[in-house]
């Protein structure tokens, strides 16, 4: 019990710069799903998170999902935890924990999309913005 | 012939290789993540615009609503159809192919 | 296996965690207080509904820091803490109080 205790006293501190590049539309394969069970994993080990939504992941988080008549999990909302997690990052004064949540210009374009069709606020960036944001980081994990 | 896609036309080729090879008035059933090819406005609207004109082209109603699409942004001339709707389609049809 | 509550049967797994979240209510919440050994008094209630209305709202049940930390911010400091919470429920907010408000089972171990 102990030793145990011992090891999680031998992280506290570490910080990384975490990427989630999601890429995938949210219910014809588990990918998202997945991705937004480690985003908040890495909200609870109070990482520096970017939060990335890109070619067919930016209808991950589409507005209006109703998924009833198919008999799948609309796990959509789950995602106004990134959100909240992200103000409470920026309110506390305690907390330096960086937060993005990022939407790629091109993708959501191409798909006709604007910012107000999602259920959370998100940052626009075009591929160059993108591009230096994924220089900063320490680990990209894509799905 | 009903042909049925269920890949985002995005992502992969399923559906430009269906459009390519499917005979003047089968029809096309967009299922799953096929759906998104329905939606106007978006990179891939033109190309179906032109493909309702050479075939039937439906849509599944259940996996629009799951993804938030909704059945005012359909392309017009797309028809939306439910489960009862596809299983119509395959009873009318001989012969099925699916471009997964 | 199922619990009773004014004459109506709500199925539960072999945990005691019921099945089908609609068919939850207040007189239910007690009872599976109970079962747990547990006397609901206001400040259990406290926790219960936000557990109900976070999940309402984003569909799963929030991770322990978060529980606490919206607790401390609603109740203030003295109630934001694990210790108050486990004193509330012995074994475990988030397997205890999710139980009684019935919700499913927290997977995970955050």
């Amino acid at each position: 019990m102990e030793d145990e205790f011992q090891g999680t006293l031998e992280t506290e501190g570490v910080r990384k710069n975490f990427m989630f590049l999601n890429r995938k539309a949210p219910y014809g394969s588990i990918y998202a799903q997945e991705i937004q069970e480690m985003v908040l994993i890495s909200a609870a080990f109070e990482q520096n998170t970017a939060v990335v939504f890109m070619d067919d992941g930016v209808y991950q988080i589409k507005k209006g999902q109703d998924t009833s008549a198919t008999g799948m999990k609309n796990f959509s909302p789950t995602y106004g935890i990134f959100q909240m997690e992200k103000e409470d990052a920026e309110e506390d004064e305690d907390v330096d924990v960086v937060w993005h949540i990022v939407v790629e210009k091109e993708s959501m374009e191409a798909r006709g999309l604007t910012p107000e069709d999602f259920v959370i606020d998100v940052e626009v960036m075009d591929a160059a913005e993108l591009q230096k944001l994924m220089a900063e980081q320490d680990v990209i994990l894509t799905g | 012939m009903l042909h049925t896609v269920n890949k985002s036309p995005f992502e992969r080729t399923n559906l430009k290789s269906c459009l390519r090879l499917a005979g003047k008035g089968d029809a096309i059933m967009l299922i799953e993540d096929a759906v998104y090819a329905a939606v106007q406005g978006t990179a891939v609207a033109d190309t179906m615009a032109g493909a309702k004109d050479d075939f039937q082209v439906y849509v599944m109603g259940p996996d629009l609503d799951a993804r938030g699409i909704s059945r005012d942004s359909v392309i017009d001339g797309i028809n939306v159809v439910g489960y009862d709707g596809f299983v119509d389609l395959v009873v009318e049809h001989e012969t099925s192919q699916a471009w997964l | 296996m199922s619990y009773e509550v004014n004459g109506k049967t709500v199925e539960h797994d072999e945990e005691g965690y019921i099945t089908d979240i609609s068919q939850w209510s207040d007189e239910l919440a007690g009872l599976i207080a109970k079962d747990e050994g547990i006397d609901m008094t206001d400040e259990h209630w406290e926790v219960v509904n936000f557990l109900r209305d976070y999940y309402n709202e984003y569909q799963i049940a929030p991770a322990v820091r978060v529980l606490v930390k919206a607790i401390k911010k609603k109740f203030g400091p003295e109630k934001g803490n694990n210790k108050y919470l486990y004193e509330l429920f012995p074994y475990g907010p988030a397997k205890q109080a999710c139980k009684i408000a019935g919700l499913p089972k927290p997977t995970g171990c955050v």
